[in-house]
């Protein structure tokens, strides 16, 4: 690159006034469109409420859509392809950066495809910390919908109410893993490292406080508020049958009435010893997963409620990991006198461990819908093929068919509708 | 203290066994199996995957009316070796049955897979997704275009014989005011460890280590 001439980017004022006159000129020349034509649009991909890197490309008649073509994979990383690369506790940061606003509960789906492969199961107190930490993602994850959405659509304030409330949950995050976002916290076989001391404290004075006072807050600015509801009601309306035919999952399935959570009809983890409700809707439009999201939180909140009791009740002090030391590493204490542990640790964290041959799909029910992971393990330390099913890839295939008939302005309402993150669509 | 393996426990075994009974009945050209993960594998030709996942989808007591995933799996240099290079794989999920079936399909490099956009339209992104990849050829598929990498990228990133550090990277080019590609310079290549020994334990099957008696936590306390 020495040899590159480099240009200096300053204009002489020549040279400018030059550029503005060819400008003008090109532009009138340039072929009038024809009112017969569809008039092309590009949104994004440096939009603000395209959510990240979404290029869309409108096709509009006026103001209404006709058309809309999502060109997806400015954020592709190759993530797949990665993973064959690594073993199979290297490859699990990596999801915590796929769907990047609920990390934990990405995770959580590859450490039970792994779990699966290896046919083991996790001590109970680990199986209630998995499921409290991802309640708690789902919290933060409707916070952040919640405030974006609105955002979108032109209300600021809940933006601010809602991403003060999600601090917490970064915090708890923090202390459990020592990161607020990128946490690679659940391991296969169990979790890292056991609650801190006085963690369940806080997170029931929080619980208490977000269900109480925080929910109401934000359905007291939304719920009733006339814009809002102007902008999402029969906004972005789907019928239970396209929701099925166009692989929805989540909320988008529920909003349209069909009431579907993996956590309920195929029970991962605890979830069949909590007691919970799944909210549905009526409509299938905005509005209605608008509530199903917020009802969702509440959930959440009875549901961590039940973890804590349990895990500061009968399962204070149990292990949160398999004590099996091919698949979890030795504490630090045992490698200070145990030669056997330290070849174990050494071994764990170097050649990583063995995964039987054969292949499986894990799924789980992600904030945003169906999270899957597709995985085929020819026998050894590294995964032969791993495919992330992200709910967001099948969302966003349908906004063509939401956004039609819809004027400009409710594109944006139906990408936040759809709780869109790119991190888990172009993996 | 370890829990019994808990996956999929809301699946019984007669679910399952009738699950894979009606396939076997309605598609006697497939290979139907129940995985030890308990989960249903149905493997077709080519030339009977559009009769069989049609007849999945509306069939009377399996009605898989959604297709959660298809993906390609680029089976070069696998072992024990394919009959074939590649395989796609459709997961159909039946909410009403709560059921789950896994399609496979084994094709050859070229040979073109039947498009099933026609069935279910979330196929459509999947499909593109796997032509990118894979260089999959979908017939039928009404826009298949790459999905995933650039406009104009050569090459399918996931096939095996790609290489991890790809062929080309982007810069940005001061003198063309614009992102432009050149090919990959780095001063070391991506290095594979093969840390793989034969050390007892790791090289077997995890579940061995219950049996190993090398190491136990009683022994340090």
């Amino acid at each position: 690159m020495a040899n590159t001439p480099t240009r200096t980017l300053e204009l002489t004022l020549g040279e400018t006034l030059e550029r503005a006159q060819a400008t003008l000129a090109q532009a009138q020349t340039a072929p009038k469109a024809s009112p017969d034509q569809p008039f092309t649009l590009n949104f994004g991909p440096q939009h603000p409420s395209a959510h990240g890197v979404l290029r869309l490309v409108l096709e509009l008649d006026g103001e209404v859509v006709t058309k809309a073509d999502p060109h997806i994979g400015l954020l592709h990383r190759g993530t797949e392809k990665l993973i064959e690369n690594k073993t199979y506790i290297q490859a699990l940061p990596y999801f915590d950066r796929l769907d990047y606003v609920s990390m934990m509960c990405q995770e959580h789906v590859w450490c039970l495809a792994t779990e699966k492969l290896l046919g083991i199961g996790l001590p109970l107190r680990a199986q209630y910390i998995r499921v409290l930490f991802s309640e708690i993602t789902r919290i933060a994850n409707h916070l952040l919908w919640v405030g974006c959405h609105a955002l979108d659509v032109g209300a600021m304030a809940v933006f601010l109410y809602a991403f003060k409330e999600r601090e917490f949950t970064m915090d708890f995050y923090e202390e459990v893993s020592g990161a607020r976002m990128h946490a690679n916290y659940f391991r296969p076989g169990g979790v890292n490292r056991d609650l801190p001391q006085g963690l369940t404290h806080k997170i029931a004075q929080w619980n208490t406080e977000f269900s109480q006072n925080v929910i109401p807050l934000l359905e007291g600015l939304l719920d009733e508020n006339r814009i809002w509801k102007q902008r999402t009601v029969g906004i972005g309306v789907v019928t239970p049958e396209e929701a099925l035919g166009w692989g929805f999952s989540g909320a988008m399935l529920r909003g349209s009435g069909f009431a579907w959570d993996i956590r309920k009809s195929q029970p991962y983890e605890c979830y069949d010893q909590l007691e919970f409700n799944i909210p549905v809707g009526k409509n299938g439009d905005s509005y209605d997963r608008y509530l199903c999201r917020m009802a969702e939180m509440y959930e959440s909140c009875k549901l961590i409620t039940q973890c804590l009791k349990r895990l500061d009740g009968d399962l204070a002090g149990q292990p949160v990991k398999i004590e099996n030391y091919k698949i979890s590493p030795p504490s630090r204490h045992d490698m200070k006198d145990s030669m056997e542990a330290l070849i174990h640790h050494f071994k764990y964290f170097t050649e990583g461990f063995h995964v039987p041959a054969g292949e499986v799909y894990a799924a789980i029910e992600a904030p945003k819908g169906e999270m899957g992971v597709y995985l085929v393990s020819e026998g050894g330390p590294k995964p032969w093929r791993a495919k992330i099913r992200a709910p967001g890839y099948a969302h966003l295939q349908g906004l063509d068919f939401m956004a039609r008939g819809h004027l400009l302005a409710d594109v944006t309402a139906i990408i936040g509708t759809q709780d869109i993150v790119f991190g888990e669509i172009d993996r | 203290m370890t829990a019994q393996p808990h996956l999929d426990t809301h699946l019984k075994a007669s679910e399952l066994a009738r699950c894979a009974e009606l396939c076997r009945l309605a598609l006697p050209r497939a290979e139907v199996v129940i995985t030890p993960q308990r989960e249903v594998q149905v493997t077709v030709a080519v030339a009977d995957l559009y009769a069989a996942l049609a007849w999945l989808r509306t069939a009377d007591g399996l009605k898989f009316s959604q297709c959660m995933d298809v993906c390609g799996v680029d089976y070069l240099g696998f072992q024990p070796t394919q009959p074939a290079r590649f395989a796609v794989v459709y997961h159909l999920l039946s909410p009403t049955q709560n059921l789950r079936i896994r399609v496979k399909t084994l094709v050859a490099e070229g040979q073109a897979i039947p498009s099933v956009v026609a069935l279910w339209a979330a196929a459509n992104w999947y499909e593109r997704e796997a032509y990118d990849m894979y260089g999959l050829i979908f017939s039928g598929h009404p826009d298949l275009r790459r999905i995933l990498t650039d406009y104009d990228f050569i090459g399918h990133p996931l096939r095996k014989d790609f290489p991890l550090n790809g062929f080309t990277e982007v810069y940005y080019d001061a003198t063309q005011q614009r992102v432009a590609y050149k090919p990959v310079d780095l001063p070391q290549d991506f290095r594979h460890f093969d840390r793989v020994s034969e050390w007892r334990g790791m090289t077997g099957n995890a579940h061995l280590a219950e049996t190993d008696h090398a190491f136990k936590r009683e022994e340090f306390e």
